[in-house]
């Protein structure tokens, strides 16, 4: 009897709906991830297996890319390799295996560093400026403050390459090519401009009421802000930081054009490692790998801003 | 505790004047309301008290000392948001400690003047929840809590019940007065609506357009409201308008409307022939069968011991409040007769009320 009568919602979706996107969510999970699920395991297989026909699914593990990303190595003669005492270490060993030694490490650890160095400090950098602006733009009467927004946003429909020469001949003539300094500048200004108006539209919903009532009560309105503004812009601030970061941390044009030893990123660095014979893929593959790690870390470290954070605010209250 | 004066207060926002030629005192320990429909400028005139605008020109004294561009901090008053401003990420205890904590007062004081604070308000059993759980009303205690935890010279509020639904405004209307007849602080209280300012006021300054049309008692702001806007704006129903076109000598006890003698008292000013309005209370409106005004019946509001009669008449719709016991059917014809000692007349053109022996006495808005 209570089965006939149970009422149904109107607005909570029913069991197959729910079902039916449930389905289509993993679907389209598994499409998205399958190509790093590749990348993952190419990491951990050997040269011939990587590039094997048909195509090996599983293969035999091997920390060869991994060894190979992170090193420098010569061939020798087999004569040369007898001589030499037993391998003290499991990657020597790896590497004889190839007839082959180990002359010394890689630049991948450098070009890493220089990944983090320029991509977080980048994406402080733009943060931090973005948020001062935004909270300008979004308290104090500035003179045509619209027109500075749109002057701000304007810098952003162009795409960044089409500047790329201008920005070429600038560098050089400041010697601020291929320095971390010049990539960070460069990546700060790209993107303040989206951080500004990310930023503008989470400060405006927060009432100013809030701080003022803080003001009233003795606090300057730096102190103001920053212990009643920032805490309640924790949300927006974190959404806008993966933002900023994905992009510097991604970008490739200017890298390529603006680096190429000192401060050169990653992302330039892991498409040409060369074996011997052509491509390593599995050490590509193994670079990768790590490349995504930190973005993935910083991501699901604020996973729980970035839900609210990616509705722009609409959900507040 | 001090007395609040405002002098000449003047406030432009570009082009657009929100505030003009404010001047009033709020006396030491008085609860002072600004009452006027949304947009007249309230807030902007409680924001320069508080110094979180500041003013085009004017001055504004706070016990007797020029804050006028002070900041908001120095100014030792404590304010009342229409939204509560409660931090979301403290709880209830943090947030009425949190303006002692502001200017460094010590942690156990700080524990001992909240939870005596607590006590006046009855929230102590709230202190240790998140405020983000809690009901309208109890967010308004933790605001006050917030407010008076430091003993300020004086409160503004900005139309602090406004966010709750009836039920707790009559509840809090009451708890804010019997608060404030507790503490004695001087209160400049905001509000659109006329019961509020009506139930706690001391004195009322009735606003419109960023002008204080009266500033007054709230009985005389009844009984002899300074123009138009005030009769109207105070009072449900609020006071009927009858035009008619006439001249007044001081002396004068008597106007013809709609060619009807109407008693009025008597003029103290003499008026050249004009278009003026007689104002007229719904209560103090009689029925009679002959004689009087005349009018018909269009529709009557049954409010148990009274009742509110819609009469047409040829000057106009005019709602009298009569006892509940007048037998009336839509469609009667009747005579209005008017209580003529507390009739208002106003000039139609300026809308201030006629000095008349009703005003005499009474401070002139
Ligand atoms: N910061 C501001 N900039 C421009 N206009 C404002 C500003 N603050 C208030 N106003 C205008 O001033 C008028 C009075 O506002 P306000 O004092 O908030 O009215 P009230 O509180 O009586 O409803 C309104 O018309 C409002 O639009
Ligand atoms: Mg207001």
């Amino acid at each position: 009897m209570s089965g006939l009568t149970q009422a149904h919602s109107v607005v909570a979706p029913s069991t197959a709906s729910r079902r039916i996107s449930g389905a289509i969510v993993i679907v389209y999970a598994i499409i998205t991830m399958l190509p790093l699920l590749w990348i993952f395991a190419t990491g951990f297989k050997s040269q011939s297996d990587a590039i094997a026909y048909p195509p090996k699914v599983f293969a035999d593990p091997s920390l060869q890319g991994y060894v190979n990303l992170f090193t420098t190595r010569s061939r020798q003669t087999p004569e040369y390799m007898a001589s030499l005492p037993p391998p003290e270490t499991w990657y020597d060993e790896l590497v004889r295996k190839q007839n082959m030694v180990i002359v010394g490490p890689s630049k991948f650890g450098a070009r890493f560093m220089n990944s983090l160095i320029i991509g977080f400090g980048s994406t402080f950098l733009a943060v931090f400026l973005g948020t001062l602006a935004a909270y300008a733009f979004s308290r104090f009467r500035i003179p045509l403050a619209d027109d500075l927004m749109f002057f701000i946003l304007s810098t952003r429909m162009m795409p960044p390459i089409a500047v790329a020469i201008p920005i070429y001949l600038m560098y050089r003539e400041l010697g601020l090519s291929d320095t971390r300094l010049g990539m960070i500048i460069l990546y700060t200004a790209v993107n303040v401009s989206l951080a500004v108006w990310l930023l503008k539209g989470f400060i405006d919903e927060i009432p100013r009421e809030y701080e003022e009532a803080a003001m009233i009560d003795g606090y300057t309105r730096l102190q103001a802000f920053r212990k009643v503004v920032l805490p309640q812009a924790a949300t927006g601030i974190a959404a806008t930081a993966i933002f900023c970061l994905i992009f510097a941390w991604n970008e490739y044009a200017f890298a390529v054009l603006l680096t190429s030893g000192e401060a050169q990123t990653a992302p330039p660095f892991i498409p040409i490692i060369i074996g011997e014979g052509g491509m390593d893929w599995p050490a590509v593959a193994a670079g990768t790998t790590l490349f995504l790690i930190p973005i993935v870390v910083f991501t699901v470290l604020l996973r729980k801003h970035l839900l609210r954070g990616i509705t722009f605010g609409a959900v507040r209250k | 505790m001090a007395e609040i004066r405002v002098e000449h207060l003047h406030k432009t926002f570009g082009t657009f004047t929100a505030v003009k030629d404010s001047s009033f005192t709020v006396h030491d320990g008085e609860f002072f309301v600004m009452l006027g429909p949304s947009g007249c400028g309230k807030t902007t005139t409680l924001r320069m008290i508080a110094g979180l605008e500041l003013p085009t020109s004017g001055q504004i004294l706070l016990g007797g000392e020029d804050v006028t561009f002070k900041r908001a901090a120095d100014r030792d008053i404590a304010f009342v948001f229409q939204l509560f401003a409660l931090y979301p990420h403290m709880s209830v205890r943090q947030n009425i400690g949190f303006p002692l904590k502001c200017v460094g007062t010590p942690k156990a004081e700080i524990k001992r003047r909240v939870e005596e604070t607590a006590r006046i308000l009855r929230i102590t059993p709230l202190l240790d929840k998140s405020v983000s759980g809690l009901s309208g009303g109890d967010r308004q205690r933790v605001a006050l809590g917030r407010s008076i935890v430091r003993e300020p010279m004086c409160f503004l509020m900005d139309e602090p019940l406004g966010a709750l639904d009836s039920e707790f405004r009559t509840l809090m209307c009451h708890e804010l007065r019997s608060l404030h007849d507790r503490l004695k602080a001087t209160t400049v209280y905001v509000t659109h609506d006329q019961l509020e300012a009506m139930a706690m006021a001391d004195k009322i300054a009735v606003m419109n357009h960023g002008v204080i049309e009266q500033f007054a008692t709230p009985q005389e702001i009844y009984d002899h409201p300074a123009t138009m806007f005030v009769a109207d704006f105070i009072g449900s129903p609020s006071m009927n308008f009858l035009a008619f076109r006439g001249a007044l000598a001081p002396g004068q006890q008597a106007v013809t409307v709609d060619g009807v003698e109407v008693a009025v008292p008597a003029a103290r000013e003499a008026r050249a022939e004009a278009d003026l309005v007689l104002g007229v209370r719904p209560e103090h409106i009689r029925f009679v069968s002959d004689g009087g005004v005349r009018g018909e019946v269009f529709g009557a509001e049954y409010l148990g011991t009274t009742q509110i009669v819609t009469v047409r008449t040829a000057g106009g719709t005019v709602k009298a409040r009569v006892p509940a016991t007048v037998p009336v059917a839509t469609g009667d014809r009747l005579g209005l007769a008017f209580n003529g000692a507390r009739l208002s007349v106003f000039g139609k053109e300026d809308g201030r009320a006629v000095r008349t022996a009703l005003y005499e006495g009474a401070a002139h808005g």
